[in-house]
C-alpha cells in the first residue's frame, strides 16, 4: 500500500473462534429483524462458548437501508445485539459489505483496541423487493436496467466473447453450486431433483444468464466472534487465523474500466497474497468461497484472483477442478447462487472459508483444508474485500 | 487510573469544510464534495494516490437512493484503485474506522470525508425512519418532537429552563460570527415554539454541507502539519434504543466514551459538542463535566450549521484546527447519532507542548 513505511507494525494476530448463521430462506416471517440478527449472534457466541458480556464491541454491516426501510438500523438493533454500553460500528460498502464488515472488526483486534469483537451482517429481503431496490429511479439511472442481472449480463457476454468459452460453462457452475448446497444445512436453496438438463432448460432472464444461474433473494444473518491470541488460547474449538485481509475500490464507470476483470479485484488479491506469503494461489490455497451471484462469475473471478491465466478460468470450471472433490474447490457451501441475503453474503463467504480451515464445515468440508480464501465484491464490480484464513497461526 | 495510550500516535493534520447552506439545488453530492477534498489535500500537499486509506460517512436516506456513496467516490478519484471503506454513520465514525486502520500500521495516512444534503426532503420526517420499525416508526415521531421530550424532562428535573436554553442558542450563533462556513451567524430570534418547550432558536438550521479530514501517524504527521492535533484517545458507546428505558436527562454513553478516551485525565480548554438542540448541550456539559473555564463550541456548533452526517466530523475538525492554530492545547470533540443522543463518540486531541 502506498504510504506505509513499516512492516514491523506489532499487529495483534486475529482468530475466528465463533461462527453462527441462520437457516437462510426466502422469508423469515416468524422473526423481526432484531430476532433474525440475534439468532445468528447467539449461535456464534455458543460456538465460541462465550456470552454477551465477553464481547467488547459490535461491528455490523448490511447493504442499502432501503432493503428493509430502516434508516441506520444499528441504532434499533443495539439492544438485540447486546451492544448497549459498548462501541457499535455500522459498515456499508455495497455487496462487498459482509466482507468489509469483518475486516473492520479485524482491525479493532489487530490494532489492540479490543480483545474480542462480535461482527455480524444480515439482510431481510422479504421486507421489500431487492430487485427493484437495486434498480435506481430516474434521475439516478436510465430506466433500462432491471435489477443486478441487467447490469452484469453485458459483462458476462464480454467475458464469453473475449475467451471463447463454451456457452455451457455457466450451467456447470450453477449445477455444482446447487448440488453443494444440498450438503449445507444453512443454504437457502435445496433443490433435491437438480440436474444439468434442468439448469440448461430454465428460462433465459438476461441473456446469457438463465433463471437457474442466478442467486435467490434470501432472509439471513451471519455472525463471527473475532479475538486476540489470549482469546484464541481459550477457544474450545480450533480457531481460524487471519493471514491477510484487504479492501480495494475503484469508480463505477470510467473510460478504460475493465468490467470483466477489474483492477481493484486484482490489487486486492495481490495485497492479501503478499500479507499471507502466497506466491502461487492455485498451489497455496486449498479452498475458495467467492462471491458468484451469477454463474459466469466463477470463471471470471478465477482469473481476476490469479487462480488461472486470463482467458483460462472457464477451463478449470469445465474440467471439474472447482468441484467439491476437485483440486481447487470453489463455493463448497453452495455459494451466493444458493443463498443470498445481500448484506450478509460477503460475510458468509468469509465465515465459510473460516469453517473450512477449522474443519467445521460438516458435509461440505474439504479434507485437509489448511488455507482458504473468502471473497466479496459489490457495486458496479468496483468494491472488493477479501481475507485469507489458515488453520495455523500467522508466521510472524 | 489513566487510560493507556493508543498503540501508535495518530493526529488530525488537516481539515476542510464547505460553506453550509439551506439549499444546494444546483450541486450534486459529488460536486459539493470535490472542492472540499481538494482543499484538504492541498493543505497537506498530498494527492489521492499518496493516501493509505480512505473512509467516508453518509446515509442513503438523505440522498433518496441506494448506494449513494458510490457516486461520491468519484470525487476522490479512486484510480488507480484505493484502499477504501464507508460507514452508514456520521463521518466521526468514519474517522474512528480510519484511526483503527492506522493503528494496525497498514497505512500511515487516511482521508476521511462526510456529506449530507438535507434540503431535498423533510429531514425531520426522514429521521423518523431510524426508529424501531415495528413499534415506534409507524407513529412518525419526528426528531424535534423527540428532542422536545428530552428538553421537557430536563426542565421538569430542574436542570434547565427556557431562558437558559435561549442563552445556549444565542451564545452559539454569536460564536458563529467568526466562522465563515456557518449557516446561522449572529443574532437569531428565539421565535415561536416548534414543539414545546423548544423554540425555533433551540433547533438546528436545516442545510447541506460536507467536511473532510486527513489523519497521519507518527513522524508523517509532523511532516504534513506544523502542529498536528494528536488523538490521545477516542471511544464511542451506544445506549438502548427504546426511549422509555433511558433517563433522557443523562448521557451515560457520553460519560463512558469520555472516560475511555481519557477525557477526565486532565482538563480540556476547548470542547466542540455535537448538540443539534440547545437542550442537548445541557446534557452533554454535565456528562463531560465541563465547567465555565472550558470554551464550548467556539465554531457555533450544530446550532449554527448542521449538515447531517457531517456535523460530528466537523466537531473533530474544528477542535483540531484550534490546536493547529495554537488556540488550544487540549480539546475535546464529541459526535452523536440517533434519537436523543443515543450514540456518542468522544475524542481527546492535544497539541505538542509549546
Amino acid at each position: 500500500m502506498s504510504g506505509a513505511t513499516s512492516t514491523a507494525t506489532g499487529k495483534e494476530p486475529v482468530a475466528v473462534v465463533g461462527i453462527g448463521q441462520t437457516k437462510h430462506v426466502a422469508a423469515r416471517r416468524d422473526v423481526s429483524i432484531a430476532g433474525l440478527v440475534r439468532e445468528a449472534a447467539r449461535r456464534a457466541l455458543d460456538d465460541a462458548e462465550l456470552d454477551w458480556p465477553d464481547i467488547d464491541a459490535v461491528v455490523i454491516g448490511k447493504a442499502p437501508d432501503f432493503f428493509e426501510g430502516v434508516m441506520m438500523p444499528e441504532l434499533y438493533l443495539a439492544d438485540a445485539l447486546g451492544a448497549v454500553g459498548k462501541p457499535m460500528l455500522r459498515v456499508h460498502t455495497a455487496g462487498s459489505v459482509g466482507g468489509s464488515t469483518a475486516l473492520v472488526a479485524t482491525n479493532l483486534v489487530a490494532g489492540r483496541v479490543h480483545g474480542t469483537v462480535l461482527t455480524l451482517a444480515y439482510e431481510k429481503q422479504s421486507e421489500s423487493n431487492a430487485m427493484w431496490g437495486l434498480s435506481l429511479p430516474v434521475p439516478f439511472q436510465q430506466p433500462l436496467l432491471a435489477g443486478a442481472g441487467g447490469f452484469f449480463a453485458p459483462h458476462v457476454r464480454a467475458y464469453i466473447r473475449r475467451t471463447g468459452a463454451p456457452g455451457t460453462v455457466g450451467s456447470l457452475v450453477a449445477y455444482k453450486d446447487r448440488r453443494n448446497a444440498l450438503k449445507n444445512p444453512y443454504a437457502h436453496l435445496h433443490e433435491h431433483g437438480i440436474t444439468l438438463e434442468k439448469v440448461q432448460a430454465s428460462p433465459m432472464l438476461w441473456d446469457p444468464i438463465r433463471y437457474s444461474e442466478t442467486c435467490p433473494s434470501s432472509d439471513g444473518a451471519c455472525a463471527m466472534v473475532l479475538t486476540d491470541r489470549a482469546g484464541a488460547a481459550r477457544s474450545p474449538r480450533p480457531p481460524a487465523w487471519l493471514h491477510g485481509g484487504a479492501m480495494r475500490s475503484e469508480p463505477t464507470l470510467f473510460a478504460g474500466k475493465d468490467l470483466v476483470s477489474p483492477q481493484a479485484g486484482k490489487d486486492c488479491a495481490a495485497d492479501v497474497y503478499r500479507q499471507a506469503g502466497v506466491a502461487d494461489p492455485r498451489r497455496d490455497i486449498d479452498a475458495v468461497e467467492m462471491y458468484v451471484p451469477f454463474s459466469w462469475y466463477e470463471p471470471m473471478w478465477l482469473e481476476n484472483l490469479g487462480f488461472a491465466e486470463e482467458g483460462e478460468g472457464w477451463k478449470l470450471t469445465e474440467s471439474g477442478v472447482t468441484e467439491l472433490d476437485g483440486d481447487l474447490p470453489v463455493n463448497m457451501s453452495g455459494g451466493v447462487l444458493s443463498t443470498n441475503p445481500i448484506g450478509a453474503s460477503g460475510m458468509i463467504r468469509f465465515a465459510e472459508a473460516a469453517l473450512q480451515v477449522r474443519g467445521q464445515a460438516g458435509e461440505h468440508q474439504v479434507d485437509g483444508a489448511r488455507r482458504a480464501l473468502g471473497h466479496a465484491y459489490g457495486g458496479g464490480s468496483q468494491f472488493f474485500s477479501m481475507w485469507l484464513v489458515g488453520a495455523a497461526p500467522p508466521a510472524s | 487510573m489513566p487510560v493507556p495510550r493508543p498503540l501508535r500516535d495518530i493526529a488530525v493534520v488537516a481539515f476542510a469544510q464547505s460553506d453550509h447552506r439551506r439549499t444546494s439545488d444546483e450541486l450534486s453530492e459529488v460536486e459539493m464534495l470535490l472542492p472540499v477534498l481538494h482543499r484538504v489535500l492541498d493543505r497537506t500537499g498530498l494527492r489521492t494516490g499518496d493516501i493509505g486509506f480512505t473512509c467516508s460517512g453518509s446515509t442513503d436516506y438523505l440522498a433518496g437512493r441506494a448506494f449513494s456513496f458510490t457516486m461520491a467516490l468519484d470525487g476522490v478519484g479512486a484510480w488507480p484503485p484505493i484502499s477504501e471503506s464507508h460507514v452508514e454513520m456520521d463521518g466521526a465514525w468514519a474517522l474512528y474506522e480510519a484511526w483503527t486502520k492506522l493503528l494496525t500500521g497498514d497505512a500511515d495516512t487516511a482521508l476521511v470525508y462526510a456529506y449530507g444534503k438535507s434540503s431535498p426532503g423533510s429531514v425531520r420526517d426522514v429521521l423518523t425512519r431510524q426508529l424501531d420499525p415495528y413499534y415506534v416508526a409507524p407513529l412518525w415521531p419526528d426528531s424535534v418532537a423527540l428532542a422536545a421530550l428530552q428538553a421537557q424532562a430536563l426542565v421538569d428535573a430542574g436542570d434547565t429552563d427556557e431562558p437558559a436554553l435561549a442563552a445556549v442558542a444565542s451564545r452559539s450563533r454569536r460564536a458563529a460570527t467568526g466562522n465563515p462556513h456557518a449557516q446561522l451567524r449572529g443574532p437569531v430570534p428565539q421565535g415561536d415554539y416548534v414543539v414545546r418547550p423548544l423554540r425555533t432558536g433551540d433547533c438546528p438550521p436545516i442545510g447541506d454541507g460536507t467536511a473532510a479530514v486527513v489523519l497521519a501517524s507518527g513522524e508523517r504527521a509532523r511532516e504534513l502539519c506544523e502542529r498536528p492535533a494528536w488523538i490521545r484517545g477516542i471511544d464511542h458507546r451506544i445506549e438502548a434504543h427504546g426511549l422509555g428505558v433511558r433517563d433522557l436527562t443523562d448521557s451515560p454513553s457520553t460519560r463512558l466514551a469520555a472516560e475511555r478516551a481519557g477525557a477526565f485525565d486532565a482538563p480540556v480548554d476547548t470542547a466542540e459538542l455535537h448538540a443539534p438542540f440547545s437542550s442537548q448541550e445541557v446534557v452533554l456539559r454535565r456528562a463531560l463535566r465541563l465547567d465555565d473555564s472550558v470554551e464550548v463550541n467556539p465554531s457555533g456548533g450544530a446550532l449554527a450549521a448542521n449538515p447531517v452526517m457531517a456535523t460530528g466530523l466537523i466537531r473533530i475538525g474544528e477542535a483540531a484546527d484550534r490546536i493547529r492554530r495554537g488556540d488550544s492545547d487540549r480539546a475535546l470533540a464529541h459526535a452523536t447519532s440517533g434519537p436523543c443522543l443515543q450514540q456518542n463518540l468522544v475524542a481527546v486531541l492535544e497539541g505538542d507542548p509549546r
